[in-house]
């Protein structure tokens, strides 16, 4: 199988200090892969890199053998092949749900208003949100702004899709209709990158598991060994203390 | 004060020099008159503040190290407005640019006059809108970013229609204040009603031409002012929480 993803040595600082700190992965295509790890490892970071959100001080990362990192490369055109939804959401609060949709559709991808509508009818179809096609996010409940977001980061028919701490800014009973949402992707050939605090979730959803620490990989594995025989000390003190926290039933 | 400034002693002459009837009846219909050209001023003069303003504001706003010569020249352009007196500017303007030789109409200070308060003004709002591009939270720009958009994009379809929405109080409040200084380019020559105002005293050697005028500019300004609160009022309600006792 070939590498969907490929970084190599990724480093990242803000000033002093260093957030990636030589972050080398190979992510497969259609593969997903959950990033955990504390508040500050770098998870977020390490997918604003991916999506070119954030330029990288060191390093490079592959999309399909293309170095997308190199100076001079355009971003928009890879941004449109690799999708990210944010922990706020971050819908467009001007525009109706449809507007929100179909606007990268319109101005970016150059479809008529016609195709770009029954795009968005169909995602919102797919992700049980017909009804709110016409309404504005401010009226949206929580899970159903972020399934709106899911739907918009779709649209584009990305490769690659980011999941930034999707769920983290909702309430606790509108987490299932946000993972419902990540369930039915899996699967359907897309590469799925999540940076997430529900273990159980990412357990339940991943091919891999890694685990970040002060902005390196401490550990790279399947989903059962990470969960069930971590050898890092690092990850295994961050599991307990998520275990404690009754964040996953160990 | 109505109690008390009757009674000063030099109440009687004050009446008649500033509040004679007979004298505001008399030259209201030709200051009234003259506050078209205020009128017909201020209408051409905002469309064009309006615009350049936006156009400095994003020039300002973007983020293209090839644009840096840009940025600096709107600072530059921006400052220098701001720190010169309106009236002085309108004298510079008003007076020096028809000086270099144009041809009619273009020699007129009643344009070069508009041009000065337009340039004035459109730094003021420049940094209205600034300030209105600046508070849309980077999140958006970056989900804008993130699904392909250029920074044009961004620009024209997400941060623009969410900024100007929130600054439509204050640039209201810019142009009330707009309304009234359009006044100050009778200053070279033009015949608008505060000119009229100062014919009309002349000519009777009475104040009372400048209450005239001074109730036909309010006719107009509280009620645009009571319109900017309406709208401030409505933002506040539109996306602050609840209110506090």
């Amino acid at each position: 199988m070939s590498n969907k993803l490929n970084l190599t040595g990724v480093s990242k600082s803000f000033g002093t200090n260093q957030v990636l700190n030589d972050i080398s992965l190979a992510i497969n295509a259609g593969e997903v892969i959950s990033f955990i790890g504390a508040s500050g490892s770098g998870k977020t970071t390490l997918l604003r890199c991916i999506n070119l959100l954030e330029q990288i001080d060191n390093g490079s990362i592959h999309l399909d053998d293309v170095e997308i990192t190199k100076l001079g490369v355009d971003a928009n055109p890879i941004r449109r092949r690799i999708g990210i939804v944010f922990q706020s959401f971050n819908l467009f609060p001007h525009m109706s749900v449809h507007r929100n949709i179909t606007l990268a559709l319109t101005e970016v991808l150059g479809k008529s208003k016609d195709e770009a509508s029954t795009i968005a009818s169909t995602l919102l179809t797919r992700f049980g949100l017909s009804d709110k096609i016409d309404s504005y996010p401010d009226r949206l409940s929580g899970g159903q702004q972020q399934r709106v977001a899911i739907a918009r980061a779709l649209a584009l028919n990305p490769e690659v899709l980011l999941l930034d701490e999707i769920t983290s800014a909702l309430d606790p009973e509108l987490v299932g209709e946000v993972l419902d949402v990540v369930r039915e992707l899996k699967g359907s050939g897309i590469t799925l990158l999540l940076a997430t605090h529900e273990m159980g979730f990412a357990k339940e959803i991943s091919d891999r598991v890694c685990f970040l620490a002060d902005g390196t990989v401490a550990e790279l594995g399947s989903a059962e060994q990470i969960f069930t025989a971590p050898t890092d000390a690092r990850t295994q003190q961050f599991l307990q203390r998520v275990i404690s926290a009754g964040r996953l039933r160990g | 004060m109505v109690f008390l400034v009757p009674r000063m002693p030099r109440w009687d002459r004050v009446k008649k020099s500033f509040f004679d009837w007979e004298r505001l009846v008399d030259s209201f219909p030709r200051l009234l008159e003259a506050f078209i050209l205020d009128i017909k001023i201020f209408a051409w003069t905002t469309p064009a503040i309006l615009i350049v303003a936006i156009l400095i504001a994003i020039a300002r706003s973007t983020r293209n190290p090839a644009l840096f010569p840009v940025r600096i020249f709107v600072i530059a352009y921006t400052d220098i407005m701001r720190g010169v007196p309106v009236i002085l500017w309108i004298y510079l303007v008003g007076f020096g640019v028809p000086g270099i030789g144009l041809d009619r109409p273009w020699n007129s200070p009643l344009i070069w006059g508009s041009v000065a308060l337009g340039m004035t003004y459109s730094a003021y709002v420049a940094e209205v809108f600034r300030a209105g591009i600046e508070s849309v939270h980077e999140s958006q720009r970056a989900a804008a970013r993130s699904l392909g958009l250029s920074s044009a994009q961004t620009m024209r379809h997400v941060i623009l229609p969410q900024a100007v929405r929130r600054v439509v109080p204050p640039l209201m409040n810019d142009m009330v204040s707009l309304q009234k200084d359009v006044a100050l380019v009778s200053l070279i020559g033009p015949i608008e009603i505060l000119r009229q105002a100062g014919i009309d005293k002349a000519k009777f050697a009475n104040f009372t031409p400048y209450i005239g005028a001074a109730l036909i500019f309010l006719a107009v300004t509280i009620p645009l002012t009571r319109f900017t609160d309406y709208l401030l009022t409505r933002e506040r309600d539109r996306t602050g929480a609840s209110k506090v006792r």
